[in-house]
């Protein structure tokens, strides 16, 4: 049974995290679809925190797949609270072997990378979202229903995991843009 | 190394594409940005191209292209400049009744205001015409004096304009 989530999740203590260069495109890493893990492994929980490590020191950065840091796992860091166009958050969490329940409301926004500093472009992502996961060290299954900038960012993610980048779901042949901001 | 623009325009077929590139590939031309579409079945396509080749070379080489119909021109491109400060990126869409002077009237605005149109797409439906166009506009810039005079324009001219902020989220 998993636990649904109403407000941030409660992540378990991890060891000190470490801070990883991220991959660019293109890197075969990124185009690998990870695999699943088991999450009490300690080389698992180390990444978990190490994600988290990572993101926070990277500007503007909200999520992290364990593949960008050159890792083949199923697990990403997210963390969308300081985020202006974040409706429902559930706070910093690492979910590790997580798979989409349900997803609806399609809406077009425009998304940019860490993996792909060159280019932003437009795609489509279910603006209501049911996924599941289990936390790092605890192996607890949590659910977590979500909108908005946090769906959009976990389904960025969740495609990091399964080998995709944005640039494999733009919305057409006009919809890519060179990057001009650099968060 | 060299770097040209050219534009390939002309009645659409299969096969200009993989034409043109393979006539550059041959000269060791590198193809880098380039943007094509079709409109009406007018092929429509400017291509910036790394190359040790000169550009008239290029130009002798792809003038067998212009024997089938084609119009190309060859153009030398200064050095890529730097960006310069980071504008706002914006998207304007306007709508209404087709009549002349549409495209100018609200570009003229953006102008104006120092916003620069980065992209562009016209289409004239039955009698709609649509005008869509990435705009980047200074940091700077008095929005709300942008879109009044947006807004007064679309009035003169009988359109609906509205300019909406793009902002890409690094995910």
């Amino acid at each position: 049974m998993s636990r649904v989530v109403d407000g941030p999740v409660v992540m378990p203590e991890l060891p000190a995290g470490r801070v990883l260069p991220v991959l660019v495109a293109p890197d075969a890493k990124l185009s690998t679809p990870c695999v699943e893990v088991d999450p009490h492994e300690p080389a698992v929980v180390q990444l978990a925190a190490d994600l988290i490590a990572t993101q926070r020191v990277s500007p503007g950065c909200v999520g992290l797949a364990a593949n960008q840091v050159g890792v083949s796992w199923r697990l990403f860091s997210l963390d969308v609270s300081a985020h202006p166009k974040a409706r429902t958050s559930h706070g910093e969490f690492v979910l590790v072997n997580p798979y989409i329940v349900s997803a609806s409301r399609n809406e077009k926004g425009r998304e940019g990378c860490m993996s792909v500093p060159d280019f932003t472009g437009d795609v489509r992502r279910a603006a209501k979202l049911v996924v599941r996961g289990l936390l790092p060290a605890t192996g607890e299954e949590v659910e977590i229903e979500t909108d908005a900038f946090e769906a959009r960012a976990l389904q960025h993610e969740l495609d990091h995991l399964d080998g995709a980048l944005f640039l494999d779901r733009v919305a057409g042949a006009h919809a890519v843009y060179p990057r001009r901001i650099y968060l | 190394m060299s770097v040209l623009a050219l534009t390939v325009l002309g009645h659409d077929r299969p096969g200009i594409i993989a034409e043109v590139t393979g006539a550059l590939a041959d000269l060791g031309g590198n193809l880098e940005d380039s943007s094509m579409t079709l409109l009406r079945g007018h092929f429509a396509w400017t291509l910036i191209v790394d190359t040790d080749t000169s550009a008239d070379e290029i130009e002798s080489r792809v003038a067998s292209l212009r024997d089938e119909g084609l119009v190309v021109s060859v153009l030398p491109v200064p050095e890529r400049q730097p960006d310069g400060a980071p504008g706002r990126s914006f998207l304007l869409s306007v709508y209404g009744a087709d009549r002349p002077g549409i495209v100018s009237a609200v570009t003229r605005v953006v102008a104006d205001h120092g916003g620069n149109v980065t992209d562009l797409t016209t289409r004239l439906g039955t009698n709609l015409y649509l005008l869509t166009a990435e705009v980047e506009l200074p940091a700077d810039v008095d929005l709300d004096s942008l879109n009044a005079q947006l807004r007064s324009t679309a009035e003169t001219i009988g359109v609906e304009a509205h300019l909406v902020r793009v902002e890409p989220d690094v995910l």
